[in-house]
């Protein structure tokens, strides 16, 4: 049983099958981590869930039609990140939008992999994660677009944190709030089509919220939170894709419970801090 | 004569067929410290937001900085209600810091502004806890940290969205007086919306009373008076001066 868990019995011919694997879990990782600060800050993960659930329907769709999965998963996520960011502003309003939307988009899923008559292994790849499926074509739609949602955090960022935390004060000063929590989610909806394509659709948080969420129980330096959450992020990612390699079952155990450790870890120390006492500096 | 600061003539704001109030007429001048008194749902915090440019007058005219009220105005700073926000997992420099370039594009440089937060930061006297997360500290430290946020832009005009609430009584004359003296200092006018009237009564120089869609203009000795809230809110209404301040008995009961 363990033997089946964790095996690194030919780990120098297994490998070079995962190179591909590698470089998309890391840069999918390091996107996660990025905008993981935000996610918490603007109380979003139950959304990223109902996203990722409609990013799930749109790439089981793609390979129903036999298309391109990546974009599948991207079309869903864009719709799922639209509607959320349309009608719900308001934290109760979104999250009965995503109660609502979320079983639904599993359910045209669900359907669609019903439909699908190839290898299995596909289908429940877009659940629970895959390793070895990512071929070169789809590492590089992967990194193209991992490289946009980089790009659109780092020019929203010092805005899109102001009116994340304190959105009252951001909008007198001018923050076009509004318009930047809809591109935020739009945004939100790239990074989550990509992080389908490496842990599946139902283990999305453990990449995009965990990691984001145990940095910040250890320190509030902003830089220091968006380090650690990227350095997390990367850590499980890689270990997950490292320590699965071996084995004949899906990455995402791995991933999440490398994501789930370092958060237990972190909860502790960030207990430890705030019993001792903040330090004050001088 | 100085120029205003913030002008409102013939303002009327009415929401659908309900009238919030009408024909306000205000100047404010530079330094002046107006508070703004009333029952709940008076449109106390609307007043505030139509000075924002957050929401249109329905009649009348508004002017802030000689110019008519406009979104996102930077001779304005706000001190929002304590608690309104998901303020609590950043530092208080970070507050600050969002009040000095939160607003641009891009990610910045934090090693660029340190000192600049640090100076807002001992102006207010939170040098101390600068580093700690919002959530950490008391409601009065929070509090100052939220006025040195909103000295960061050197607004002319200092909005002022209920500071003292759940504040105890020694912290809401401590807030007070910062805010008082901090403004003084720089000549920035104040709009000052709050239940708690004794706290900011010593700095006081009008008050704006709000009731029922009518509103009052004038010094607190004019408006603070039995006959004068008692007309405002249609019922009989008593103001006792005791030694520490005023209590309004029976307005409670009118609104």
């Amino acid at each position: 049983m363990l033997s089946r868990i964790i095996n690194f019995h030919d780990y120098g011919h297994l490998l070079p099958v995962v190179r591909n694997s590698l470089i998309a879990g890391a840069v999918v990782a390091l996107v996660g981590g990025l905008i993981g600060p935000f996610v918490v800050s603007r109380d979003l993960p139950f959304a990223v869930h109902g996203i990722s659930e409609l990013s799930f329907a749109g790439a089981s769709g793609a390979l129903l039609i036999g298309s391109n999965v990546v974009a599948g998963a991207i079309v869903g996520s864009l719709i799922a990140a639209l509607l959320l960011g349309l009608l719900g502003e308001r934290a109760q309003q979104r999250n009965s939008v995503i109660g609502v939307v979320m079983p639904f988009g599993l359910g045209l899923g669900v359907l669609f992999l019903g439909l699908y008559r190839g290898r299995a292994a596909n289908k429940f790849g877009l659940l629970t994660g895959q390793i070895v499926a990512v071929d070169t074509p789809r590492m590089r739609w992967l990194i193209v677009v991992c490289a946009v949602v980089v790009v659109a955090l780092a020019l929203m960022w010092r805005p899109l944190a102001f009116s994340g935390v304190d959105p009252d004060v951001a909008a007198a000063r001018g923050v076009p709030t509004r318009a930047l929590s809809i591109l935020f989610m739009l945004t939100l909806g790239l990074a989550v089509a990509t992080a389908v394509q490496i842990v599946g659709a139902l283990l999305v948080l453990a990449l995009l919220v965990t990691p984001a969420a145990a940095a910040m129980q250890v320190t509030a330096t902003p830089a220091a939170v968006t380090a650690l959450s990227v350095g997390f992020a990367v850590l499980a990612t890689i270990g997950g894709i490292l320590l699965a390699t071996g084995s004949s079952l899906p990455i995402s155990p791995y991933v999440t419970t490398i994501s789930f450790t370092i958060f237990l870890v972190c909860r502790a120390c960030g207990a430890q801090r705030t019993k001792r006492g903040w330090v004050l500096s001088r | 004569m100085t120029a205003s600061i913030a002008t409102l003539h013939g303002a009327t704001l009415r929401f659908g067929a309900r009238t919030v109030w009408q024909g306000l007429d205000l100047d404010l001048a530079p330094g002046e410290l107006l508070a703004v008194l009333g029952p709940n749902g008076a449109g106390k915090s609307s007043l505030l937001r139509v000075l924002l440019g957050q929401l249109r007058l329905s009649a009348g005219e508004v002017t802030v900085a000689g110019k008519p009220a406009r979104h996102g105005n930077r001779a304005i700073g706000l001190i929002p209600q304590r608690g309104s926000t998901a303020a609590g997992d950043v530092r208080a420099r970070d507050l600050v810091r969002f009040g000095l370039d939160g607003h641009r594009w891009g990610i910045g440089r934090e090693r660029a502004l340190r000192a600049r937060c640090d100076a807002l930061l001992a102006r207010v006297g939170a040098r101390d806890y600068a580093d700690v997360p919002v959530r950490l500290l008391s409601g009065g430290e929070q509090q100052r940290v939220r006025v040195a946020q909103a000295l960061a832009g050197e607004p002319s005009l200092l909005l002022c969205d209920e500071p003292l609430a759940a504040l105890d009584l020694q912290h809401q004359h401590a807030v007070a007086r910062l805010i008082d003296a901090q403004c003084r200092a720089r000549d920035t006018a104040v709009v000052f919306v709050t239940h708690e009237i004794n706290p900011v009564l010593p700095f006081v120089d009008r008050v704006l009373y709000i009731a029922h869609g009518r509103a009052r203009l004038g010094t607190p000795a004019e408006i603070l008076c039995s006959e004068c809230l008692s007309e405002l809110h249609g019922r009989p209404v008593e103001v006792i001066n005791g030694r520490h301040g005023i209590a309004i008995v029976g307005a409670a009961q009118a609104c």
